[in-house]
């Protein structure tokens, strides 16, 4: 440095801290606030990560598949709906009942025949209850106007894809509901959206599936 | 417009040795004659009552002086209450007091619906029914709650527009805008998350559309639903979730950013509105006026009064 200018600065030089040796590579009080710093933080991450986890823990987490019998095979026909109330959610009582509206595959619109189809009432727009118009074949939505064909393909509205569907089975001649999916406008299912995404093609990755639904039969 | 009369501290709470005199014969003890000798006529001895009586009259003041010692209270308090605001200030300034007011309006009634709700899927609609019909003035609470959202909603819209329109939210103050859309935000989650909890029909079905709107956001959309509903479908836990949301999460962040909101106004100062013309700058007396460091009497040159 500037020599001779510098020394009796030098000369007044602070005292070496305490606990200073030759070559150490921190100070003892740097070395304490990290340490005590970084503590704190694992203690405190001890509480902050769990208490998020059990807050964010639904979004992972699938419940049980739930089935559940609407009546003998009888009781559906081919060419029109018939409406049943199930449980869909357990434990709010009629709150979690939800509507679909069931008949069997018809060979006219290239189903496979002998199965089942159960139509959900939601509306794929926002939610609302739709209802099965006999007199028109169609599904229409009383919130905005939204209106699905006799298959549950959307004719109108502002509706972004066909009706949601459950799948369904037969057990002991008995019709069961099972799990809810979604179709894509050609009537293939994948796994359930909310009502408001679209499915198919890029959509299927700017809406993806949630762990929380069950995959597509 | 007339000159409002300038608040004054009451003497009671103000401690002695900082009583403003009274002027000489304006005010205090009437004057009677002047004794003519003290050792003849000595003024009367006080008694123990007397004494008492003056030590009571000084208790309130000496009570605030022992807080303020121990806190320093006063000076913030000086500061806060008696600051400058510019000319102009007129009766749009209290939209943001008015906003405050129908917060502490909501935490208010809120505490007390919080005493007799229950934040139970099954129960939650008998709840309400219970607090409208059978308990006393209950559908009073209820109803101020119910409104009091709305009011909040509309009132801190426009303390928003008042703030934009006067132009209020530039430099120094963008960061008290930025806190006032944080607060804009948490009171429109609020009022999401408190309209589903009487758990009727229009609230149940509210929420659903609430919350599939929130959830045709790309990505992450599909997610943050399931986060709010605490699954797949609107369930039992969706309605815990809203209420902890409502009356222990956001609230108390709210609480926290009025005070950061309000700690930069009273830093900071508010805003003359745009018609304000700003003053000349106060052209400095000469020093030729001034003599020994005493200002000369009478009006300043540029005419502008000290007040």
């Amino acid at each position: 440095m500037n020599g001779a200018e510098e020394a009796p600065r030098q000369q007044r030089a602070k005292p070496d801290p305490p606990g200073y040796f030759e070559g150490e590579s921190m100070t003892r009080r740097r070395a304490f606030t990290i340490a005590a710093q970084g503590l704190g933080g694992i203690a405190g991450a001890a509480i902050i990560l769990p208490a998020v986890g059990f807050a964010v823990a639904p979004i992972f987490h699938r419940g049980k598949e739930r089935w559940e019998a609407v009546g003998p095979t009888g009781d559906f026909v081919e060419d029109t709906y018939r409406q049943v109330v199930f449980t869909e959610t357990e434990g709010i009582g009629d709150a979690g009942k939800t509507t679909a509206y069931v008949r069997m595959s018809s060979k006219e619109l290239d189903e496979e025949p002998g199965k089942f189809v159960a139509v959900s009432n939601r509306c794929v727009h926002l939610g609302c209850p739709v209802r099965f118009v006999e007199a028109a074949g169609n599904f229409i939505c009383p919130c905005h106007g939204g209106v699905y064909d006799f298959q549950g393909k959307r004719i109108g509205g502002p509706p972004v894809r066909p009706l949601d569907q459950f799948q369904t089975r037969v057990r002991g001649g008995q019709v069961e509901i099972g799990p809810r999916y979604s179709v894509t406008s050609q009537m293939e299912p994948v796994r359930a959206r909310d009502p408001g995404e679209f499915t198919g093609g890029i959509w299927e990755y700017l809406y993806p599936p949630r762990p929380s639904t069950f995959p597509p039969p | 417009m007339p000159k409002l009369p300038t608040l004054k501290i009451p003497d009671a709470v103000v401690p002695p040795p900082l009583r403003k005199p009274p002027k000489p014969g304006a005010a205090g003890e009437p004057k009677g004659d002047a004794p003519a000798d003290l050792k003849t006529s000595p003024p009367p001895s006080k008694t123990d009552g007397d004494r008492l009586l003056d030590q009571a009259k000084d208790a309130p003041a000496d009570v605030l002086a022992w807080v303020d010692q121990r806190t320093g209270a006063s000076g913030f308090l000086t500061g806060m209450l008696y600051r400058k605001v510019p000319k102009g200030t007129n009766w749009f300034y209290t939209l943001g007091s008015a906003t405050l007011f129908a917060f502490i309006v909501q935490a208010t009634t809120g505490v007390f619906l919080a005493m007799f709700y229950t934040p139970s899927a099954t129960q939650a609609y008998a709840s309400i029914s219970h607090i409208n019909n059978d308990v006393p003035l209950g559908a009073l609470v209820h109803g101020m709650h119910k409104w009091g959202s709305s009011v909040m909603v509309i009132l801190i819209f426009l303390h928003m527009g008042r703030t934009f329109f006067f132009g209020a939210y530039k430099y120094p103050r963008e960061l008290n805008w930025v806190i006032g859309v944080v607060l804009l935000i948490l009171t429109m989650t609020m009022a999401f998350t408190g309209y589903l909890l009487p758990f009727d029909q229009r609230s149940f079905w509210a929420s659903i559309v609430g919350i599939n709107i929130n959830g045709t956001g790309p990505v992450v959309g599909p997610y943050l639903s399931d986060f709010l509903r605490a699954g797949p479908e609107l369930g039992a836990t969706t309605l815990s979730r809203f209420y902890a949301i409502h009356m222990l999460l956001v609230p108390g962040a709210i609480i926290a950013l009025i005070g950061a909101h309000m700690y930069l106004v009273v830093k900071l100062g508010t805003t003359a509105p745009p018609w304000v013309k700003a003053d000349k700058p106060k052209v400095a007396a000469p020093v030729a006026q001034l003599d020994a460091g005493v200002e000369s009497n009478g009006a300043s040159p540029n005419g502008a009064s000290r007040s």
